[in-house]
């Protein structure tokens, strides 16, 4: 390899992988607290009240947010388990492997808010409307992918089993994405495209994508910080590990 | 090639008429789920009536799921696998023969006996068609996209539990889309369009999911 192109599998070793991670995790978390902390603000004192739905609409800047991270969360795990599947990276499973919890609890986060919105607006906690049905079926397929990791012992292979697993369940995102459109059930249609624009305040629209921002820092933050752990964990036998500053201390 | 397809498929049919117990135990579990349901509600006919798509795709689903622990486990525990997937001919067309001989085992039994169980919850005539060819479009696509799950689950402990963990959220597009034909007949709506997509789900589920067991296979028979 000529040197003038950059080596992108120098980071796919756990070797170069884990004090790249480490690094990084202290400037994503606090770009995650910084923007959550603004999009907080915005959202319960600059964004105007709904003339329809009150205050009550305010929870929609961390509904739509998380709501979008569920997916999102699925859409890169998918990811990496192809690079996975492809390359035959360590890291990769290992990333998936961080990822699905914070993936999980971001779909029960959605499911949570969602159930705090519908009672006052709809009346109900809970409908069996195509968009909340598919989205507590995400929920299942992270609860799945955790499980069949866990019960796998070795962990390479887990890998690889999980990975088929997760690309079957990538059906499934389309549906939950496009549900509002097929089906005309209770949930709103989607008030942001990127077709059309927005139809909401833009001030209330300058939240979600703050508040989305900092969602995307915290998981990269979380994700770096579990998949430190994964890393220590699965190559606790080797020499490299046992050097670790953190480790002979 | 047709000639191995062929074999696997006979090979596996002749061993579950060897050990009948087998398909009787799918069978009648779909029997008594259905058969409880009454006894939980009530016998009013005008409630089952109601219920009765529902009922009888839920209990098609669980037998179908139930079934799936011995579409490979024994062939993977005597090592037939091994050398099946050993053969030159390709893993999917293999999967397909299997999945073919189990959904003949446990999924044609199930639609051949649904008007008899039909009756019982006091469905028309044009239900109980409905209801048929609902479970004739969908029991394929459920042996299907479960042999990657009993795949996936080959050999590890407390595999049963888990399979239905991985399938059963999988499952659901055809249970919806399978009670909603039978039920939009009963209104007088027209089933076409849900038997359309479980058509679609079927000719997807055909391409794709034979893949993805043959990938699993591997990954659990080495």
């Amino acid at each position: 390899m000529s040197p003038r192109t950059f080596n992108w599998f120098k980071y796919s070793s756990p070797t170069t992988f884990y004090p790249l991670a480490g690094k990084l995790v202290p400037w994503f978390s606090t770009l995650a607290v910084i923007l959550i902390f603004i999009a907080l603000y915005i959202g319960f004192y600059v964004a105007p009240t709904d003339y329809k739905q009150g205050e009550g609409y305010r929870i929609i800047f961390v509904h739509v947010p998380a709501s979008w991270m569920s997916m999102f969360i699925y859409l890169v795990m998918a990811f990496w388990a192809i690079l996975g599947v492809i390359f035959n990276t360590r890291v990769s499973g290992m990333m998936v492997q961080a990822l699905a919890p914070t993936g999980a609890m971001f779909t029960f986060l959605a499911l949570w808010t969602g159930a705090f919105w519908g009672k006052p607006m709809w009346g109900t906690w809970w409908v069996w409307d195509a968009r909340l049905t598919s989205e507590l079926i995400l929920f299942f397929l992270y609860i799945g992918y955790i499980a069949l990791h866990s019960s796998i012992d070795d962990k390479r292979r887990a890998d690889r089993a999980t990975a088929i697993l997760i690309l079957v369940g990538v059906v499934n995102i389309p549906i939950i994405y496009y549900s509002v459109e097929w089906w005309n059930t209770l949930h709103q249609g989607a008030s942001i495209s990127v077709k059309s624009g927005s139809s909401m305040a833009s001030t209330m629209l300058i939240a979600i994508l703050i508040m989305t921002l900092g969602f995307w820092a915290y998981s990269i933050a979380v994700a770096l910080a579990r998949v430190r752990s994964v890393i220590l964990e699965r190559e606790r036998d080797t020499h490299w590990v046992s050097e670790l500053a953190e480790i002979k201390r | 090639m047709f000639k191995a397809f062929y074999t696997v498929v006979k090979r596996d049919l002749l061993l579950a008429m060897r050990n009948r117990s087998d398909i009787l135990t799918t069978l009648f579990f779909f029997i008594i789920a259905i058969s409880l349901f009454p006894l939980g509600i009530g016998p009013e006919l005008d409630t089952l009536r109601e219920i009765a798509p529902g009922v009888f795709w839920v209990a098609a689903l669980l037998a179908s799921m139930l079934a799936l622990e011995r579409l490979f486990a024994i062939d993977f525990a005597d090592g037939t696998l091994e050398q099946l997937l050993l053969t030159p001919q390709p893993a999917i067309l293999l999967v397909l023969a299997k999945v073919l001989a189990h959904w003949l085992i446990t999924g044609v039994p199930l639609v051949l006996l649904s008007p008899l169980l039909g009756l019982q919850y006091d469905l028309s005539s044009e239900a109980i068609q409905a209801l048929m060819l609902t479970l004739l479009l969908g029991t394929p696509s459920l042996s299907l996209i479960g042999a990657i799950g009993a795949a996936l689950t080959l050999g590890l402990r407390g595999g049963g539990v888990l399979v239905s963990l991985l399938v059963l959220p999988l499952y659901v597009p055809v249970l919806i889309f399978g009670a909603g034909a039978v039920e939009a007949t009963v209104s007088g709506l027209g089933g076409a369009g849900h038997l359309f997509m479980l058509g679609a789900i079927l000719l997807l589920s055909l391409v794709m999911a034979p893949l993805a067991t043959a990938a699993a296979l591997r990954v659990s028979a080495e």
